[in-house]
């Protein structure tokens, strides 16, 4: 394929054709900023933080929808550029419910973020404000319009990726707002609660509800792992705290899923540390199950299955492995039914 | 999986998700993607939009995914092989298959052929209910597709026709020469997150890790050398097998590890009669499951997040799982568990980390040969992958099939083992819900979830609901030859007339009271799909 050279910042760059100077930015390190961009979705250009400054263009322009061709040079961090980002910035906090102290996003929103990077400690723009009440009776999701900054990411995430379209835009101007149809909460749309909507908001305006309160970003250890349900092999990040599970989350770069969950991956995390969880090994005395030692447990197994395959032979025990358990258990119990108990009698529920 | 074995000779999905989105015809049958597999269904969604895929959907239920086509068939549940042998013979009569990929790459076409010249679509339409003229359209559109994927789920593999409908599958996909391609192939999509690891690894009766069949002199011969124990010679049961063994009094004890059927088998009075016959049974899990509370022990496992392994995905995928929080209480990796009972019971197994059990895995299996743990904790590999250099596999039978060449089954129609008749006129079907899992062990304890989604209720099209006079949320019983089941009603016009659909995750209304155990004869899978009942007003 034909190479493009470019210069952003000074810096001489060779990429290929197709990408925009936001993408070739971010793969030489250059950082743009940017609030309604999220590589799951089509370019939009709506925040005008990314604008950038190209030789010969009569405007500015966006980085996340201009793409690259070859010759070109780009300035990402002249003075007027950050005039106008932090005119932007200081217009979407003027609106904006400056609740940081107790709010979820702390420490993980791209507004506070930047606010922070261009030293906005003043607002030129003192007005008038809006206060919404929402309430939402879904248990999953909580959206609070006081913190939204419009940028279009839930309204396009739901259309373009889940093709679900539950969200819009109402009004005009600055009244615009995000709503679902009828003003209705998710629950009585058609919503699935998959919650990229979350996942894509760059604020504090839609947040996990179940994770309220559980700990913020700094707070917070990741592990990558696999997503327990279904066939996919969706890759979740398991958010944890105190050594528990406060939230899950997804990497928009990494693993088949490529960001993307569904309630089930996003949501069905909390059994991990429900209190019904077995703790403990149970033996039956007197008809009752009861707690006991793992050394009386194993012990019990072992007995009454050597004492079984005496009297009755290998083939008169028989095991179910599980879907839910890792390969390398799967193996193991093949491997036990086969080596140890002597039997061929293993399956599992690949046909339920 | 028999089915996908006998055709190509390897029972997996061809393909890979991520060339979804490079179908320009996608067949999805007896798969509700979007409530089962959501990621998935992203991809084909993406498909349609942004590639301008076209989508044909064969279910009897409207489900969500006809909502991005215009080309939805809706068959009798269970009619499965005469639909696409119905579409078979659109395509041959209109000379639309493919010759050059049967006449290279293919056997027994002219078989096949016999067969399928006596499906015409009138005849179809009949058993189906599918007009003659949507089956001949789907057909054209189907055999014009530069890339044609085909892809299915339970609603395909669970019927006692289970193995022909996948085989019709099978023949549809050579017939049209969509195999070994991007964007084509023939994908089941595996339930379960390790569903296909398990199959892998060998939890089967006829095999051990990488489909190695039990007697088979090579797979002995390396279990001796790395087991040092001989295989067992005499063939083992199926799960499903397994209940009638115990209850003709040949099998004594059980070990359960992570599975439920006191709520996920056919025809649970049977069931709970053969667990409480045993002498002996175990069950390892995380919750006191339906079926833990019938144990004689019950070992605590952990969850995914508690501990290190591999997962396999539905595109054969090998991942790493990663150890988030420690082991909650008392439990134990249910890897360590078996070692132990192990070592107790006389046998070495002697394992310091997982990663040991994942190259031992490596060392005993071809299709996994690659795979060591040091690499797949670096990069997923999809198998197969037969060394440490091979890159993986990402669309099976591209030059060559696994079995050489791909082999054509005549299959004939055969209706369901238990029709309906005046005292059971329904047909119920089941399934699974958006919002849970299998037998809800995870989901139902998960708040969020459990809170949007409560209940079961019994989907049934209004115009039988008005004839009986049930209303949404009006509590009837369905009661089928074994057993019965009080339920809620849903009146949802999204089931057909003379079809009843119930979700099995819930204990509250345990479906698979109703089910019938018949059994696919080859993959002995249930016909959890069809059922005959009757609905009465509770």
């Amino acid at each position: 394929m034909a190479k493009i050279n470019l210069v952003i910042n000074d810096r001489k760059i060779e990429t290929e054709p197709g990408k925009t100077i936001l993408e070739v930015a971010g793969e030489n390190r250059i950082k743009i900023p940017t609030l309604c961009h999220d590589p799951r979705l089509k370019p939009y250009g709506a925040c005008r933080v990314c604008l950038v400054e190209v030789e010969g263009a009569r405007t500015f322009l966006p980085a996340c929808a201009t793409e690259v061709i070859d010759g070109m040079v780009v300035k990402t961090n002249t003075v007027p550029l950050y005039e106008i980002r932090r005119t932007i910035v200081e217009l979407l906090l003027s609106d904006h419910e400056l609740s940081c102290v107790t709010c979820e996003s702390a420490g993980q929103c791209q507004l506070q973020d930047l606010a922070y990077e261009l030293g906005i400690e003043e607002n030129r723009f003192e007005g008038e404000k809006h206060t919404y009440t929402i309430e939402d009776y879904n248990p999953l999701i909580e959206r609070d319009l006081n913190k939204c900054i419009s940028c279009g990411r839930c309204v396009r995430i739901c259309e373009e990726v889940q093709q679900n379209s539950i969200y819009t835009f109402a009004n005009r101007g600055f009244d615009a707002i995000v709503t679902t149809p009828y003003d209705r909460s998710l629950i009585e749309t058609k919503c699935e609660l998959c919650g990229q909507c979350v996942s894509t908001c760059p604020t504090g305006a839609l947040t996990e509800k179940m994770s309220r309160y559980k700990g913020r970003i700094w707070e917070i250890e990741k592990v990558k792992t696999i997503c327990p349900y279904c066939g996919c092999g969706c890759e979740l990040e398991i958010q944890i705290k105190n050594g528990e599970i406060v939230r899950v989350s997804t990497d928009v770069e990494s693993g088949i899923n490529k960001g993307n969950a569904c309630a089930k991956g996003r949501f069905g995390y909390d059994f991990v540390n429900h209190p019904n969880r077995l703790t403990s090994p149970l033996v039956r005395k007197n008809g009752e199950l009861v707690e006991t030692s793992w050394d009386e447990a194993i012990k019990t197994v072992a007995d009454k299955f050597s004492k079984i395959k005496k009297k009755h032979g290998s083939d008169a025990i028989a095991g179910l492995s599980s879907a839910k358990c890792t390969n390398e258990e799967n193996y193991l119990m093949q491997k036990f039914m086969r080596a140890v108990i002597g039997t061929n009698n293993i399956d599992h529920c690949a046909r339920l | 999986m028999a089915g996908l074995v006998k055709a190509f000779g390897s029972g997996a999905m061809t393909n890979s998700l991520d060339d979804i989105v490079k179908a320009d015809v996608m067949l999805v049958i007896g798969s509700n993607t979007t409530e089962n597999h959501p990621i998935v269904a992203l991809e084909m969604k993406r498909a349609v939009y942004d590639f301008k895929a076209k989508l044909i959907v064969i279910d009897p239920r409207k489900i969500r995914l006809t909502e991005y086509t215009d080309m939805w068939l809706s068959q009798k549940p269970g009619t499965d092989v005469a639909v696409l042998n119905g579409l078979m013979n659109v395509i041959i009569e209109e000379g639309l298959e493919d010759k050059d990929f049967i006449n290279k790459r293919t056997e027994d076409y002219e078989e096949l052929k016999k067969t399928v010249i006596k499906y015409t679509p009138e005849k179809v339409e009949n058993v189906s209910g599918i007009p003659a003229d949507s089956l001949r359209k789907a057909a054209r559109l189907f055999a014009a597709a530069k890339n044609g994927a085909i892809f299915y789920c339970m609603g395909i593999t669970q019927h006692t026709t289970g193995t022909n409908n996948v085989l019709s599958i099978a023949n549809l996909a050579m017939l049209t020469g969509n195999i070994g391609r991007p964007g084509a192939g023939v994908n089941p999509l595996r339930g379960q997150n390790n569903v296909q690891g398990a199959c892998d690894m060998g939890a089967l009766p006829g095999c051990v890790s990488g489909y190695q069949n039990v007697c088979d002199l090579g797979i002995i011969e390396k279990c001796k050398d790395i087991w040092g124990a001989k295989l067992p010679e005499k063939g083992g049961l199926s799960v499903t097998e397994m209940t009638d063994a115990v209850l003709r009094g040949e099998v004594k004890a059980m070990y359960i590890m992570g599975e439920n059927p006191m709520l996920s088998d056919p025809d649970l009075n049977h069931v709970k009669e053969a667990f409480e016959k045993l002498d002996f049974l175990v069950v390892q899990d995380i919750f006191l499951t339906e079926t833990a509370e019938l144990a004689d022990v019950v070992l605590p496992g952990v969850s995914f997040a508690e501990k290190d392994g591999t997962f396999t995905n539905t595109e054969r995928r090998v991942q790493i799982v990663r150890r988030a929080i420690a082991p909650v209480g008392n439990s134990r990796p249910d890897w360590l568990i078996i070692s132990d009972l192990a070592k107790v019971m006389g046998y070495e197994m002697n394992y310091e980390t997982v990663g040991e059990i994942t190259n031992e895995i490596a060392s005993i299996t071809p299709t996994y040969g690659g795979i060591t743990f040091e690499r797949v904790s670096k990069e997923s590999v999809q198998w197969p992958c037969p060394d440490a250099t091979h890159p993986g596999t990402p669309i099976l039978h591209a030059e060559k099939f696994t079995r050489g060449l791909g082999k054509f089954h005549a299959v004939e129609y055969k209706p369901p083992a238990e029709e309906t008749d005046k005292e059971y006129p329904f047909v119920l079907t089941t399934g699974r819900l958006l919002y849970h899992y299998h037998t809800g062990t995870m989901t139902r304890h998960s708040m969020g979830l459990d809170e949007v989604c409560r209940e079961a209720r019994v989907e049934i099209n209004p115009e039988d609901a008005k004839k009986l006079n049930i209303k949404d949320d009006d509590w009837v019983e369905l009661i089928s030859r074994r057993g019965k089941v009080e339920i809620k009603a849903c009146v949802a016009p999204r089931v057909p007339k003379g079809t009843v659909f119930v979700p099995f995750h819930f204990k509250e209304a345990p479906v698979n009271m109703l089910t019938n155990s018949a059994l696919d004869p080859v993959s002995k899978i249930p016909e959890l799909k069809v059922c005959a009942v009757r609905v009465e007003r509770a």
